[in-house]
């Protein structure tokens, strides 16, 4: 197993900015449609480079949404970004109905996730997205950990005949180690092998739990780290191997805990009678506190530390 | 100009037949939505047999005309034009709001024509301005046209959509309001006022007319002019009547959704018959 990070610097948010316009340049039905979210979005230098191929629509979400389909259903390949906290919430009926009841098969992107917006407030904060999205039919919801799960959910929703929703966050991270390089929507990534606790962790989260493990390791504890970038369909099998696998089991999200990655892991345990020590790691329900976004994470003990301080307390 | 398929006093019985359809259909599926599918069923009429370039052979050709209906309740006027268009047999109709059948209470993609899944209210407009740009950037020439209802114009959506459309200067986007002054609670301008709208709609950009919703020629005549002007998107204001062509449903608020009884439907079939008779081809 490689061990070595590569610090790359770059937010995923960019890294699908980049992606798109290679996309973009080679066919000319690949569409970004923003609502005044193309600089959040990092899609200046598309639009600048593009025009013909990034639709504006203004502040107005819903209308993104349904453009977006109506684009979509005429065979255009169509990225809708919008910070997710509007995207899930104002457009959500129109995600509902236009994109996923209709088929229409675009890929929302919602930027800024979670608690990027730090400060902003609860306003800004989309730790409700995962939630609402999964109970909805027909779309695949994708969180990547890195920049190279990035870069490749962008290219595998590249032509996708169904919607899909991908959620990004805009804090530099640096690239993870895999044991493979391969990389599927639908199938959870190994980043470490581990025996004594698995963490499932999806987002910008799975990095906190990467460097949690490695600490742990200097004190023999074993820890393996799946990255479980899609939270729908979700990797059913690659959980129940790692929860048979390790001695105990922790999942790790910037969500809240309703209805996200630790609800869906504790529901499918639960549904195979598999009763092993378990913690979620998830924002509670209460007004989110105020502070940056590491700060907020770390209050609520989604940080390197406060993994690493529940894996021993979970372990004794 | 190509000689039209069918004359006016055709399509004006057909018009009558699909009411009584509109009606039969309705009573077996034990609901629907019977005031609006009478109100804007001469408008579907005149675009499925005389405006848009869709038949059954054409529903997937990227160049076929789009229909969208936003105001999705009244679905069974659309299946019964369907229908009659031949895109599926008559017999289908017997499955409306069936057990397992696909014959949705909303309009659904799983029936032969049907362009998108709608029945949330404010969803039209914004996927016909999504398919109208689409149309712009690829050169292609087709329409689309979008049905709303005048109640609907309260949802925000379309006029997020309508602020786009101008912007874009999709003048290949038609917006056609069902304005039949009713909704579910009174009438539109007691509920929240939609007077105007012609108005609001030329200060948003679009250019306007208005027709008699019912007059298959007035019909005719106003969706054949689209683009109303270049540059701009088109709304056209179907002046109507909610259960238009039954006495006792005519301009009523309780036939919004109201099933008919047996006698109800026997009445109506009846004046729909009477009608009929009066019609010289």
């Amino acid at each position: 197993m490689t061990t070595k990070t590569t610090i790359s610097g770059i937010a995923n948010q960019q890294i699908f900015a980049n992606t798109l316009v290679e996309l973009a340049r080679n066919d000319k039905d690949v569409y970004a449609v923003t609502s005044d979210s193309r600089g959040s979005g990092k899609l200046e230098a598309f639009g600048e480079e593009m025009p013909e191929q990034i639709v504006e629509v203004g502040i107005a979400e819903q209308n993104l949404v349904g453009v977006a389909a109506g684009l979509a259903s005429t065979g255009k390949k169509v990225y809708a970004v919008s910070p997710s906290c509007f995207l899930s919430a104002r457009a959500i009926e129109q995600i509902k109905n236009d994109i996923c009841y209709s088929d229409n098969p675009a890929t929302m992107v919602g930027i800024s996730a979670g608690v990027s917006y730090g400060a902003l407030g609860s306003t800004h904060h989309s730790i409700h997205d995962l939630a609402v999205l999964r109970a909805i039919n027909n779309i695949s919801i994708v969180v990547p950990a890195d920049n190279y799960e990035t870069d490749m959910v962008v290219n595998a929703t590249y032509g996708a005949m169904h919607p899909h929703f991908i959620r990004l966050g805009k804090r530099p991270l640096y690239d993870l180690p895999r044991l493979d390089n391969t990389f599927e929507i639908g199938k959870a990534s190994v980043i470490k092998n581990g025996t004594d606790l698995v963490i499932f962790a999806n987002g910008e989260t799975v990095c906190f739990a990467y460097e949690a493990a490695l600490e742990l390791a200097k004190e023999g504890i074993d820890v393996a780290i799946i990255s479980m970038h899609t939270i729908k369909p979700l990797d059913e099998k690659a959980i129940l191997k790692w929860c048979n696998k390790c001695a105990a089991v922790m999942t790790v999200e910037e969500h809240s805990l309703h209805g996200g990655l630790g609800e869906a892991t504790a529901t499918l345990l639960m549904k195979n009678s598999i009763y092993k020590p378990f913690k979620l790691l998830a924002i509670p329900d209460e007004y989110t506190i105020t502070g940056n976004q590491l700060e907020i994470l770390g209050h609520y003990d989604i940080s390197k530390e406060g993994i690493y301080k529940h894996a021993k307390t979970i372990l004794h | 100009m190509s000689t039209p398929k069918y004359t006016d006093s055709e399509l004006t019985i057909k018009s009558l037949h699909y009411r009584k359809q509109v009606l039969q259909y309705i009573k077996k599926a034990n609901a629907g939505h019977t005031g609006g599918s009478l109100s804007c069923l001469d408008i579907l009429n005149v675009l499925y047999n005389d405006v848009l370039n869709v038949n059954p052979h054409t529903i997937k050709h990227p160049d076929r005309d789009r229909y969208i209906q936003s105001k999705g309740h009244s679905v069974e006027a659309l299946y019964v034009v369907l229908a009659g268009a031949g895109f599926y047999p008559e017999s289908e109709l017997e499955k409306m709001g069936q057990y397992k059948s696909h014959f949705i209470g909303h309009p659904t993609k799983k029936i032969p024509g049907v362009e998108q899944n709608t029945g949330g209210l404010g969803h039209g407009l914004p996927i016909a301005c999504g398919t109208a740009l689409s149309a712009k950037k690829d050169g292609k020439h087709y329409k689309v046209f979008t049905l709303l209802g005048d109640g609907e114009m309260a949802e925000g959506s379309n006029w997020e959509a309508a602020m786009f459309a101008a912007h874009q200067k999709l003048d290949n986007l038609v917006a056609i309001i069902d304005r039949n002054t009713l909704q579910i609670t009174g009438r539109t301008k007691d509920v929240v006022n939609s007077d105007n709208l012609g108005d609001k709609f030329t200060a948003f950009g679009w250019a306007f007319t208005e027709m008699d919703g019912h007059n298959i020629s007035d019909i005719r005549n106003k969706l054949s002019q689209i683009p109303l002007e270049p540059t701009k998107p088109s709304l056209v204001i179907a002046n109507t009547v909610k259960g238009k062509g039954v006495s006792f449903m005519e301009d009523e608020r309780k036939w919004h959704h109201k099933v008919p009884s047996d006698e109800e439907l026997t009445l109506a079939i009846s004046e729909i018959d009477n009608a009929l008779a009066t019609i010289i081809v």
